[in-house]
């Protein structure tokens, strides 16, 4: 299944990149003002981890830690203040957007959509940073949209319309749509939020595949710290826009570091897989 | 998957001009003076390859000189303000922007008024008024409908329509202080006439509707785009903030055009770009195109109607695309409630 998809992702990646890291993020830093001149209201950083391919990290942390400044900045869609962002060796902000469009996919919290898609209308939009102004789909455009689609199990909902689909349907579709970009990097901001706990582990589940399988690398913002530990190779861990841990999830969930950031009674459990569980302690 | 093809675009584009044709031969036919189909488009096909000679002078006067130049007229206001309609659409994300309901055509009129006061004779004055006119509208429409740096939906609908409602009440002011003065009458400036010729050359006004159009068209992809997300767009590469100021632009121009010859017809703007989209999609590299022959086909209609139903009287052809228009808003209105 899906082999030009497949081809399309490993040609992204420029040869002897395998070897090295795939995303390397060094001392970036980000600040956001309401205005030019007033203090910043926010920062973040500075964060540094790397990223190599076939690994999927979860970038985890309490509200208004910064996880989703720190995927937009991963993005290419703001300029670090400080530090380098680098995938495969190149600056990320540096990149043309539509190249890098052709290497980055960010799935997004979704915005509205103002007049009805159907789902392959909206699939092939992915392939829009592949194209002239004005041009129109070609027959690979279609096959390539058409293999994102079987990639994550959604063919069948092809000619439907985009607003009569269930949430993890959405969900699905919306991650059809990145892999049509045919990115080495894949970047999904919340994507388990609104989806009940089936659709959660289900889309989690895909995403290993797609690490693994496929070549990419996935960076995931969750709130799933379970979800998280189960499925990712590396965790990053944020809070108050400060980058805390980087590491497996055994190393990096800590009680009573977890316990004071999220401010919650929390306790870990080691599972004999190897992967911490997190629960919520009798504090009674 | 059936992604747009350049054979389905031009396809479409045809069977509407076809239409736009059959629309143009049944306006030439309606009227005083009777002509048969046949004498029409004979004359219309001597007139073409430019053997008058071969024409009868009545029929050269009633087509040529009488009925044409409207009907011709009708297509550059309807062709504008459909594009104009479905680009506002796309800019401030709204299914129901549309030039009339969010005062661009009250503020192009109201440049336009301005411009006949302070300088009657100057050339093209009143288009480049109409086009500020509409630019300033927009503008202030645009700011006073964010609520917390964001675009909303229903506050910007009602500044658009609080500030049409300001801005005809300011037409009638000037247009009752100023009544001894050669402005046109106020039902042309509020509901939309094309009796009165233009005081420009027609070719002129062509060209830029298609300068216009061409701009809008040129950002169609990315419009789509823009549709779905603007943050979305950003991502996949689009340039959004070259892209909005393309359409702002040329659709302000494409309304300032329309209102400068034909006073503020509406609804042509939300009717039209609706039905396109009903029809064949929501895909922008089609949706333009079609809006601006279906604009082009409803103010023809509409004008012939108009010109006809109560004959000798005629109506305002504003007062026709408000009566076809008027519901069609409440329709959506409603619909997206729901």
């Amino acid at each position: 299944m899906s082999t030009l998809a497949e081809s399309g992702a490993a040609a992204a990646i420029a040869p002897g990149a395998a070897a090295g890291p795939r995303l390397k993020v060094e001392q970036a830093s980000y600040a956001y003002a309401a205005t030019d001149r007033s203090a910043p209201e926010f920062t973040l950083g500075p964060v540094s981890f790397e990223a190599r391919q076939h690994e999927l990290i979860a970038i985890l942390g309490p509200n208004a830690s910064g996880k989703s400044t720190l995927l937009r900045l991963l993005a290419g869609l703001h300029k670090p203040l400080s530090g380098r962002i680098e995938l495969e060796g190149m600056e990320i902000t540096k990149i043309d957007a539509r190249l890098r469009a052709q290497r980055i996919a960010l799935v997004q919290q979704e915005s509205e959509m103002l007049f009805p898609l159907r789902v392959w209308e909206y699939v092939l939009q992915g392939r829009y940073p592949y194209g002239r102004r004005l041009r129109f789909e070609t027959p690979e455009d279609c096959l390539l949209g058409g293999n994102a689609l079987a990639q994550v199990g959604v063919d069948e909902l092809r000619d439907r319309w985009m607003d009569q689909l269930s949430g993890g349907e959405r969900q699905r579709v919306i991650l059809a749509r990145a892999l049509a970009q045919q990115p080495s990097l894949l970047l999904l901001d919340e994507p388990t939020q609104h989806l009940d706990i089936g659709s959660k582990v289900e889309l989690l589940r895909r995403l290993r595949r797609l690490a693994t399988e496929m070549r990419y690398t996935v960076l995931v913002v969750t709130h799933e710290l379970n979800l998280a530990a189960e499925f990712s190779d590396r965790i990053v861990l944020m809070h108050k826009g400060k980058c805390l841990r980087v590491g497996v999830p055994a190393d990096v969930y800590d009680p009573a570091l977890l316990e004071e950031i999220f401010e919650a009674p929390l306790a870990v459990e080691m599972r004999p897989s190897g992967r911490p569980r997190v629960i919520l302690r009798d504090n009674r | 998957m059936r992604p747009l093809t350049p054979r389905r675009l031009f396809w479409i584009c045809a069977v509407l001009s076809a239409i736009l044709f059959v629309a143009v031969v049944i306006s030439l036919r309606m009227g005083a003076y009777p002509i048969s189909v046949r004498q029409i488009v004979m004359t219309l096909f001597n007139g073409a390859l430019g053997r008058r000679d071969r024409i009868r002078s009545e029929f050269w006067l009633v087509v040529f000189g009488l009925r044409l130049p409207r009907i011709a007229l009708g297509i550059l206001v309807g062709a504008s303000l459909a594009t104009a309609g479905a680009g506002f659409q796309a800019l401030l994300r709204n299914p129901l922007a549309d030039p009339y309901v969010l005062g661009v055509s009250s503020g192009a009129a109201l440049g336009a008024i301005l411009s006949l006061t302070v300088a009657p004779r100057a050339p093209a004055a009143i288009q480049a008024a109409a086009f500020a006119g509409a630019v300033a509208t927009i503008a202030a429409v645009y700011f006073l409908g964010r609520r917390r740096g964001q675009l909303d939906s229903s506050t910007l609908l009602l500044a658009g329509i609080v500030t049409a409602s300001f801005l005809s009440a300011v037409i009638m002011f000037l247009m009752t202080m100023l009544s001894g003065r050669d402005l046109r009458g106020m039902a042309f400036w509020l509901m939309g006439d094309l009796a009165a010729p233009p005081s420009v050359d027609l070719r002129w006004l062509y060209l830029l509707l298609i300068i216009a159009i061409g701009s809008i068209y040129s950002t169609s992809s990315d419009l789509n785009l823009i549709l779905t997300g603007e943050r979305e767009a950003r991502h996949l590469g689009v340039n959004v903030d070259r892209v909005k100021l393309v359409v702002y632009v040329a659709a302000s121009l494409l309304t300032g055009l329309a209102v400068s010859v034909s006073g503020a017809i509406g609804y042509v703007g939300l009717l039209v770009p609706h039905v396109m989209r009903l029809l064949f999609g929501s895909d922008y590299r089609l949706l333009i195109p079609a809006s601006a022959l279906g604009g082009a086909i409803l103010i023809v209609v509409a004008d012939t109607l108009a010109r006809t139903v109560v004959a000798p009287t005629e109506l305002p052809v504003g007062a026709m695309t408000a009566l076809a228009g008027a519901p069609v808003f409440i329709y959506l209105m409603r619909r997206r409630g729901r």
